[in-house]
C-alpha cells in the first residue's frame, strides 16, 4: 500500500509535485476512510460490538468482585487492560494493535508475567507450611490446637444455609439468639423464629437444614468453627452433631501487642523472629504453619551453599547438558544416515519405508515413554524376558544403564524428525553441484563430506539448536521413563541420577509432602539463565536473527 | 553372418541384465537391509502395545507373548474402571486440544497478518521478541503458573485451579511465539498485490484477512493447528498441576497416574488406553503428513 502511494508521488514532476502530493495524500486519506467505512458493513460492526460487550461484561464482573475483596493492585491492572482494549478497538486507527492485542494479552500474562513472578517467588519461602499471610497462619494455629472447654455451656444450634455457605444460628443458655459463620464472628439477631423450647429454628433469608441435610453434609458441618468474637483468643463454637454447639478454646494464645504466641499448657512463648516467617520458641522449636515472607537470597544460598543440594544440582546440570547434546547428536546422526540411505532414486518402496519410519514421531510422546518403560522393566519387560532370555538387566534402575536407556528411547522418539528434516534438506541441494564435483574427480564420500554436509548444516543448524533447547527441557521422557531415578539418597532434595533440571524443579515443587516453591523457583531462574546463555551463543553463531526483516 | 553381425549389435537392446546379487546388494540391496532393520526398530514397540492391549486381563509379563491371544476384553475393562474415568479423559483431551489449537491458529494468524502486512513502530522488536520467547517454554515457569492460578481461583474459581478453561488460557499464552513465526514466513509468500487488488475493489482489512488471506494460507494453518493439538495432547507438566479432579484430567495426566500406581498388573488395560489415545493423533498426522514435512523444516520440533 505504502509503496503504491510512493509510486504515484513519483509521477508528478518538479514543484507541482509537493503541492499535488499534499492534495493527493489528503484526498487519498479521505478516500481510504470512505472505502473503509463503506466496506465495514453493519453486520461486522454488530459482531465487533457484541464481542467487545462480552469482554467488557466479564471485566465489569471481575472489577466488581475485586472491589468487594479490596484487591487494589489487580483491580487497577484489570481496569487498565479493559480501558486499553476498548480504546484500541473503538479507535479508527491502531490497525496493527487490533490484530496483535488478543494474542499479546495471553502472552504477557501467561508467558512474560509468570517469568517475573518466578523471579519474585525465588526470593520468598513460599511452600508447604508457608502458604499464606501471617493473619491466616495465626487463625490456623489457634484453630488447630483447639480443645473443647470442659463443663462449658451448651448452645442450642440450628445450622442454616445461605448461597451455599453454612452458618450457625445459636441460642445461648440465657436465651440470646446469635448468628455466625466461619468468617463472620457471632452477632446477635432479633428476628429469628423460636420454637416451644425457646430454641431459634429459622431466620429470614436463610434456609434451616433438616436432619437429612445435616447427615449428608456431616463432614463439612463438623469442620465449621465459628469465632465467638473478633479476638481469636476468645475461642470458637463447633458442633459434633449439628444440634448442639460447644465452646472450644485454643491452647495457644496470641498476644497482638507483643506479637507472640503462648502455649498455655507449657507456658512456652513463641516469637516471630521476622526472618523465617513463623513463630519460634527460644529453644528453636518452630510452630507450623507459618506464613510467606521474603527471604532474600536464602533459596540461592541453599541451592549453592548446602553440600547436600549443591552436589546434586551440579550433577543434574551436567547431565542436562549431556543429555540434550547426546540426544541431538544421536538423532541427527541416525536421521542423516537414513536420509542418505533412502535418498536414492533407484531404490523401490521408499515411500513405504518413510511412512513406517515416521510412526514413532506420530505416536504421542508421553505414551511412547510409558510403553518403553514397560518394555525395559527389569523383571517382566520384553527386552529382558525375551531378547535377553530372562536376564535381569537393570535398564531403568542402574545409574548408567538408565542414562543409556534414556538416550536410546529418545533416539527412537527423535530420529524420524531428523530423518524428515535431513531428507528435505538433501533434496533441496541442486544435483548440478554433485555432478560438478564428480566431474572434478571427487569420490562419493568426498562429495558428501566437503559439499553436501556443509550445505545441509547451513539449513538444519537452526533446527538443531531448537532441538537442543527442546531436549534441554524434555520433561515427559525423563519423568515417564525413569521418574528421574534411581534416586540419590544422599541428596537433600528429591532427585535422582537421570533427573534433568526441569524435572528437578517439578519434583521439588509438586511431588511429595514437602513442597518448596521458593527453592523450585530459584532452580527455574537458574534454568532461565542457562537457556538464555545457550540462546545467545547459538544465535550469535548462526546469525539467524539477521535474516529477520 | 558377416553382414548380419553389425546389424544385430545395432538392434540389440539389453532389455534385462542377468540378475547379479552382489551388484544389486551393493547398489540398493543394502539399503533395503537398513530399511528392514529400521522398520523393525520403529514399528516393534507399536506392535507390542497393540498386542498387549489385545491380551485379555494381561499383565506386563503376559504381554511378552506377542499376539498369542486376541480379545477385546481390555478395551471393555478400560471404559468400566471405577476410579479412572477414561472416557472423560478422552473427551477432555480432544476438547482441550481442539479448543487450544483452534484458538492458537486464530491468534497466531492475526498476529502474523499484522507483522506481514503492516508497518508499525515496534514491529522488528516484536518479531525479535517472538523468536526469543520460543526459547523459554512455559513449563519453566510452572511454579509461578500454579501460584498464579491458585491466586486467580480465590477470585474467580471458574478460571483458576482445577478448571479446564484456566488450563486452555495458560496454553494460549504460548500461542504467539513459534507459531506466529512459522505463519509469518508463510504469509510473506502470499503476494501483497492480492491485498491491494482487494482493497481497490472496496474490501476492508477484516474482509481481506478473513475471506482472502486465511484461505490462501490454509496449509500453514493446518500445520500449526496440528502441531498445537499434538503438543497439547502430550502436555503433562502444566495439566498435571492445574487439573486435580479425575473427571477433569487429560489422557496424559490420567494414564500416567493410572499406570504409575500398579505398573505391571494393569498393563493390558493401559495398553488399550494407549492405543485408543494414539489413534486420533496418528490419523491426523498421517493424513496431514505432506503439509507437516513442509512445516517442520520451517522450524518446529516435537
Amino acid at each position: 500500500m505504502q509503496s503504491g502511494r510512493e509510486r504515484t508521488k513519483m509521477t508528478h514532476p518538479g514543484t507541482e509535485r509537493d503541492e499535488a502530493q499534499v492534495r493527493e495524500s489528503k484526498r487519498s486519506r479521505q478516500a481510504a476512510r470512505i472505502a473503509e467505512a463503506a466496506s465495514a458493513g453493519v453486520k461486522t460492526l454488530l459482531v465487533k460490538i457484541f464481542l467487545l460487550a462480552i469482554v467488557d461484561a466479564i471485566s465489569v464482573y471481575a472489577l466488581f468482585v475485586l472491589l468487594l475483596r479490596a484487591d487494589w493492585v489487580v483491580f487497577g491492572a484489570v481496569l487498565l487492560v479493559t480501558l486499553i482494549v476498548n480504546w484500541i478497538y473503538f479507535s479508527k486507527q491502531k490497525l496493527p494493535a487490533k490484530y496483535l492485542t488478543p494474542g499479546l494479552i495471553f502472552l504477557l500474562i501467561f508467558q512474560i508475567f509468570v517469568v517475573g513472578y518466578s523471579g519474585y517467588i525465588a526470593f520468598t519461602n513460599y511452600g508447604t507450611g508457608h502458604n499464606s499471610t501471617k493473619q491466616d497462619a495465626i487463625s490456623a494455629l489457634i484453630v488447630s490446637s483447639q480443645q473443647r472447654v470442659p463443663d462449658s455451656a451448651t448452645y442450642k444450634l440450628t445450622v442454616v444455609e445461605q448461597l451455599g455457605n453454612y452458618s450457625f444460628l445459636v441460642t445461648e443458655p440465657d436465651g440470646t439468639v446469635s448468628l455466625g459463620g466461619t468468617d463472620a464472628p457471632l452477632r446477635t439477631v432479633t428476628d429469628a423464629t423460636l420454637d416451644d423450647t425457646g430454641k431459634a429454628v429459622a431466620l429470614p433469608g436463610y434456609t434451616s437444614l433438616k436432619f437429612n441435610d445435616i447427615v449428608a453434609n456431616q463432614e463439612k458441618i463438623a469442620a465449621l468453627s465459628v469465632p465467638l468474637s473478633d479476638d481469636p483468643n476468645d475461642g470458637t463454637l463447633r458442633t459434633p452433631d449439628g444440634s448442639k454447639a460447644y465452646l472450644y478454646l485454643s491452647d495457644l494464645v496470641y498476644d497482638e501487642a507483643a506479637g507472640t504466641m503462648t502455649d498455655t499448657k507449657t507456658n512456652t512463648v513463641y516469637t516471630d523472629n521476622g526472618k523465617t516467617g513463623s513463630f519460634v520458641a527460644a529453644d528453636g522449636t518452630e510452630l507450623l504453619p507459618g506464613w510467606k515472607v521474603e527471604v532474600g537470597l536464602a533459596n540461592f544460598a541453599k541451592a549453592f551453599g548446602s553440600e547436600s543440594i549443591r552436589g546434586p544440582l551440579i550433577s543434574v546440570t551436567l547431565w542436562t547438558f549431556a543429555f540434550a547434546f547426546l540426544s541431538v547428536l544421536t538423532t541427527f546422526g541416525l536421521g542423516l544416515f537414513l536420509a542418505i540411505v533412502f535418498n536414492d532414486m533407484r531404490m523401490r518402496g521408499r515411500n513405504v519405508y518413510r511412512v513406517v519410519l515416521i510412526l514413532p514421531y506420530a505416536f504421542p510422546a508421553f505414551l511412547s515413554a510409558l510403553v518403553w518403560a514397560g518394555m525395559l522393566n527389569p523383571q517382566f519387560g520384553f527386552v529382558n524376558q525375551v531378547l535377553f532370555g530372562g536376564a535381569d538387566i537393570p535398564w531403568l534402575t542402574n545409574e548408567w544403564l538408565a542414562k543409556f536407556s534414556i538416550i536410546f528411547v529418545n533416539l527412537w522418539l527423535g530420529f524420524p524428525y531428523m530423518f524428515l528434516v535431513c531428507t528435505g534438506a538433501l533434496q533441496s541441494i541442486p544435483d548440478e553441484i554433485q555432478e560438478a564435483a564428480t566431474v572434478d574427480g571427487a569420490r562419493p564420500f568426498q562429495v558428501f563430506r566437503l559439499i553436501k554436509l556443509p550445505l545441509l548444516l547451513v539449513s538444519v543448524a537452526p533446527l538443531l539448536i531448537s532441538s537442543f533447547a527442546f531436549n534441554f527441557n524434555n520433561f515427559n521422557l525423563i519423568y515417564m521413563l525413569t521418574n528421574g531415578g534411581p534416586r540419590d539418597v544422599t541428596a537433600g532434595v528429591n532427585v535422582g541420577s537421570t533427573d534433568i533440571l526441569i524435572s528437578m524443579v517439578y519434583k521439588v515443587a509438586f511431588v511429595g509432602a514437602n513442597r518448596d516453591y521458593g527453592l523450585a523457583s530459584a532452580f527455574s531462574i537458574i534454568i532461565f539463565l542457562l537457556v538464555a546463555l545457550v540462546s545467545v551463543i547459538s544465535f550469535k553463531q548462526t546469525k539467524a536473527l539477521e535474516e529477520l526483516n | 553372418m558377416r553382414i548380419a553381425a553389425p546389424e544385430t549389435s545395432d538392434l540389440y537392446i539389453p532389455t534385462k541384465r542377468p540378475f547379479n546379487f552382489g551388484r544389486w546388494f551393493s547398489r540398493t540391496g543394502w539399503r533395503h537391509l537398513v530399511g528392514a532393520i529400521m522398520v523393525v526398530f520403529s514399528a516393534f514397540p507399536l506392535l507390542y502395545v497393540l498386542s498387549a492391549s489385545l491380551h485379555p486381563g494381561g499383565t506386563l509379563i503376559t504381554a511378552n507373548g506377542l499376539f498369542s491371544e486376541v480379545d477385546l476384553g481390555s478395551y471393555q475393562t478400560l471404559f468400566n474402571l471405577p476410579q479412572q474415568p477414561y472416557a472423560a479423559w478422552y473427551g477432555n483431551t480432544l476438547l482441550i486440544g481442539g479448543i487450544t489449537s483452534v484458538c492458537t491458529v486464530f491468534l497466531g494468524a492475526l498476529a502474523a497478518y499484522s507483522f506481514s502486512r503492516m508497518r508499525f513502530i515496534g514491529r522488528r522488536p516484536g518479531l525479535l521478541m517472538l523468536v526469543l520467547v520460543q526459547m523459554f517454554p512455559q513449563l519453566l515457569a510452572v511454579v509461578a503458573i500454579f501460584l498464579l492460578l491458585n491466586g486467580i481461583s480465590d477470585i474467580f474459581p471458574a478460571i483458576g485451579l482445577d478448571s479446564q478453561v484456566g488450563l486452555i488460557m495458560v496454553y494460549l499464552g504460548g500461542a504467539l511465539g513459534v507459531n506466529t513465526y512459522l505463519m509469518y514466513g508463510f504469509f510473506n509468500t502470499v503476494p501483497a498485490s492480492i491485498d491491494e487488488a482487494a482493497k481497490i475493489d472496496g474490501a476492508g482489512h477484516a474482509r481481506i484477512f478473513f475471506t482472502i488471506i486465511l484461505r490462501l494460507v490454509a496449509p500453514i494453518l493446518a500445520v500449526v493447528g496440528l502441531l498445537s493439538f499434538v503438543g497439547t495432547t502430550n502436555e503433562f507438566v502444566i495439566a498435571s498441576i492445574v487439573l486435580i479432579t479425575p473427571e477433569k484430567q487429560t489422557l496424559a495426566v490420567g494414564l500416567y497416574q493410572f499406570v504409575s500406581q500398579e505398573f505391571s498388573s494393569n498393563y493390558s488395560v493401559f495398553a488399550a488406553g494407549a492405543v485408543l489415545a494414539a489413534l486420533p493423533v496418528m490419523a491426523l498426522f498421517l493424513w496431514l503428513q505432506k503439509y507437516i514435512v513442509g512445516g517442520l523444516t520451517a522450524g518446529s520440533v516435537k
